[in-house]
Order: structure tokens, then sequence, then C-alpha cells
């Protein structure tokens, strides 16, 4: 690993200003994904924030109007814990008890796994089907205006993810294939019955990061039932295609995650 | 140069790192515990697994600074009195382990396990909750029955002091 410098912010606005003070610096959350990045030396930033003890950034919170909010620093052990979203939106408590290894989850949070958008991550398949709203120290986005493309997001290079918040749906649910040595989604597809109809979004397995799945929404808006999905895949053109699975492979494991998700949504 | 303090295995101690250094480097070289060990570098192998805090976590994955302030527990520490813990005991009795490489993770990724979920396990789970320690020798076999072993017997420890 390059030389590094170390920062631990207290708030929000004092990680904004350590930033802004540095050269080339990085936020720092569960180091999850930067701190084996450093240690390939495929990243080296002059300075490290470390966001994990600001305490307005983590915590689960119950909103008034039933949404729920999570911050940014909360770890994925955490969620997949919570007893209101376990209630709320059943399927996003089990996708991060789905995430890397139990002690992957001790560490890494939401915050960071959307700003870094792994095309193989599970959090923006939720996100994105459940329309989530997410907040930084600057503005909102809508989830399908932050995620992008491949590792990219609407996201400043200055700017800090602060929390996500969720409103709730009913039938939520995802189906991931891991790959069986990454752990990471070779193809996930999270589903739910959202006030806007049927969503589903799909993670791990398209060129440009997360995805919806129109065609099965319209689907499923008709009949809320795995055999709905059938035959319905998303074009294979646009498939990631590697070592692991070729672009076909992934396209028919869209289909068959979905058809599980929808199954175990009842 | 920074200063960290941590309190590892019940003692306060601190000590000069470069930010750059990892927990598992500032363990085994600063602190001479050699027992948390480095088995791969893509954070896949869990042979460096230390609580934190009380949880379980990757050493390799993390900055010795990160943990400054916090509370942090080595296989070294979780013997007490020279006597092994439930967990060490059943792996040694029931052969959980061939060139023990692994051991050091496994056991700290059992303990770990047994204070998130009890002592009511069963085989499915154990495997399930190994997910992120990686065994070379022993084809997981004898680990699983170790765990298994040590969970009943904790509960029947927590169950006489009840
Ligand atoms: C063995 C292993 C298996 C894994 N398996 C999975 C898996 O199955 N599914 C999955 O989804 N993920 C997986 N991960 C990744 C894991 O979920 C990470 O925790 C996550 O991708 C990054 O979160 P972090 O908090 O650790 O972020 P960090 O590593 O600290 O940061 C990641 C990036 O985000 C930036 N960042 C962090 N916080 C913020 C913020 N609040 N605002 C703006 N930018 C920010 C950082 O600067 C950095 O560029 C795995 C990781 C490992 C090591
Ligand atoms: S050495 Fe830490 S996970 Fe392999
Ligand atoms: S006993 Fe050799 S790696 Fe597990």
């Amino acid at each position: 690993m390059y030389e590094t410098k170390y920062h631990r912010a207290s708030s929000v606005s004092d990680a904004a200003a350590m930033l802004k003070n540095a050269d080339d610096g990085k936020l720092l959350s569960g180091g999850q994904t930067l701190i084996p990045t450093m240690k390939q030396r495929l990243a080296a930033p002059s300075d490290l924030i470390d966001l994990r003890h600001i305490a307005e950034m983590s915590g689960i919170t119950k909103q008034a109007d039933g949404s729920i909010r999570i911050g940014a620093a909360t770890t994925h052990a955490e969620v997949a814990s919570n007893d209101d979203i376990k209630t709320a939106l059943s399927g996003l408590a089990d996708l991060a008890g789905m995430i890397g290894d139990p002690h992957v989850r001790h560490m890494g949070t939401i915050g960071g796994s959307i700003a870094n958008n792994d095309p193989a991550a599970d959090y923006p398949a939720a996100l994105l089907a459940l329309g989530a709203t997410i907040e930084t120290n600057k503005r909102e986005f809508s989830a399908s205006n932050f995620f992008t493309g491949m590792f990219e997001t609407a996201l400043d290079e200055d700017e800090i993810v602060t929390a996500v918040i969720l409103p709730v749906a009913a039938n939520t649910a995802y189906a991931k294939f891991p790959n069986p040595a990454s752990r990471y989604a070779m193809a996930g597809v999270f589903v739910a019955k959202t006030s806007a109809g049927a969503r589903v979004a799909v993670t791990g397995a398209g060129q440009d990061g997360v995805f919806r799945m129109p065609d099965m929404e319209k689907a499923l808006d008709s009949n809320w039932a795995a055999e709905a999905v059938v035959g319905i895949a998303p074009a294979e053109d646009n498939m990631l295609s590697d070592m692991h699975g070729t672009a076909a492979y992934r396209a028919n494991l869209v289909t068959v995650m979905a058809k599980r998700a929808v199954a175990a949504s009842a | 140069m920074t200063t960290v303090s941590m309190t590892v295995n019940g003692k306060q101690i601190s000590g000069e790192v470069e930010d750059r250094t990892l927990l598992s480097t500032f363990l085994r070289e600063n602190q001479g515990l050699t027992g948390t060990h480095i088995g791969c570098d893509t954070s896949q192998c869990g042979a460096c697994l230390v609580h934190m805090d009380g949880k379980a976590v990757k050493s390799c994955s993390m900055l010795a600074v990160q943990a400054s302030g916090s509370a942090v527990t080595t296989i070294e520490g979780i013997s007490q009195n020279g006597q092994l813990h439930i967990m060490q005991k059943a792996f040694k009795e029931n052969h959980g382990l061939q060139c023990g490489f692994c051991t050091p993770g496994m056991i700290m990724s059992a303990i770990d396990m047994i204070n998130r979920l009890g002592t009511d396990l069963d085989e499915k789970t154990i495997r399930h909750e190994l997910e992120g320690n990686i065994c070379r020798c022993t084809g997981y076999h004898n680990i699983v029955k170790a765990i298994k072993a040590a969970a009943d017997e904790m509960a029947e420890v927590l169950e006489a002091a009840e």
C-alpha cells in the first residue's frame, strides 16, 4: 500500500472540510472495498477521511410516513438485523444478510456500497426497485438518477452520501446467484410491489450496472406469480460476459432469479 | 508516524505506526501476536479474524489507525488462566484442523457466530456462517463438528449457570 494520511471525522461538515483540504483525498467508510483496493495499489489516496465515527451518519429510523431512513455509515449487519426493516422491507434485510460474509457485513456500509456502485453489488438493485432517495451533503437524488453506469454515480468528487431513504413496499424479495468464490452477484434480482406498481431491478448481470426490467414489471402487474416472468429475459448484448459466465448464461440467470424472487415474496 | 492506542486482549497498549499499516501487521509485528494469520491478499480467507468491540472483522482489511480507541481480541486472548476456551478445546478434541493455518480465524469466527446466533446451531447454519473462512485441508467436516460440539457444551454451561 502506498503512503496515506488518516483523518477521523466527527461530523459531516468536518469530513467535507477534511476532504476539501486534502490533495487527493478519499472517504473511508467500512473500508471493505477501499482497503483491499489500496493493498493492491489500484488506489493511492493522499488522505483518508474516516466516516465510521460520525454519529449523525449511522443508524436506522422509521419515519412518520412509514419510510425507512438508513444513515450512510450503517453497516450491512445492522440493516440485516434491524426489526423495522425486517417488518417493512424484509427483502432488503435478506439482501443485506447475503452481502459477502459475516465479517464483511460487520464493517461494510450502505453508503460505501452505493458510492462505489460495483456492477455486482447488491444494494443498487434494492434501491432502484424501491425508488429510494439518496441524500448527500449537497442535495438529493432518486436512485434512477444516482446509478449512472459501471462503478459510476452522479456524485461529485467531493460529495458525501449521508443517508438512504426507502419508501415501504409490499412483497419485497431478493434472489441472488453468488459467484462461489467472490460472493458477489452473478445475477441478483430485487422485486417489490410498490405504490407505483411492480418493480424488478437486476444487478450483477448488466454491463452498465443495475437496470430495471419493464417487461417483467408489466407481467407482474397483471399477475404477481413466478410463472409470469417465464420467457422474459434481458437482451444478451447488454449482459456481462467474462470467465465466470457468458452473456447468454447471465441473461438466463436473470429470469431464473426473478422467478425465485417472486416465489419468495409471497 | 501516528500513535495508536487500543485495548488488546484486555491490556491497554499503544504503538507507533505509519497510517498505512494494517491492523494485522500491527498485531503481528508490533505486538508480536502472530496467532493472527494472513492467508490471502483478497480479503476472502478469514485467517486474519479478530474481534473488534465484540465483532469479528478481517484485520487484513483495516488500518491499525482505524482500530485506535477500540477493544481488540485476538486468538491469544480467548484462553483464560491457562485453560483453553471451550471452542479451542472442541477443535482439539474433534480433530478440527490439519495444518492449523486457518484455525485461529475459524475459532474467532465460530465464537462470533455463537455471540450473534446463540448456541442452538444446526449443521446447515454453521456451514453457511463459515462463508468467510477458507480451509485448504480439512474439507470442513470436522470444523463443523467441533463448532457444534462447542456450541452444545456452551449451552450446557449456560444452563448449569441458571
Ligand atoms: C470478501 C468480500 C466480499 C464481498 N461481497 C460482496 C457482495 O456479495 N455484495 C456486495 O454488494 N458487496 C460485497 N462486498 C463489498 C462490500 O459490500 C463493501 O462493504 C462495499 O462495497 C463498500 O462499502 P464500505 O463501507 O466498505 O466502503 P469503503 O470501502 O470504505 O469505500 C468504498 C468507496 O466508496 C467511497 N465512499 C464510502 N463512503 C462514502 C460516502 N458516505 N459518500 C461518498 N463516497 C463514499 C469511498 O471513497 C470509496 O471510493 C464484498 C467485499 C469483500 C471484501
Ligand atoms: S488474510 Fe484477511 S481475509 Fe485473508
Ligand atoms: S487446517 Fe490447514 S487450512 Fe485449515
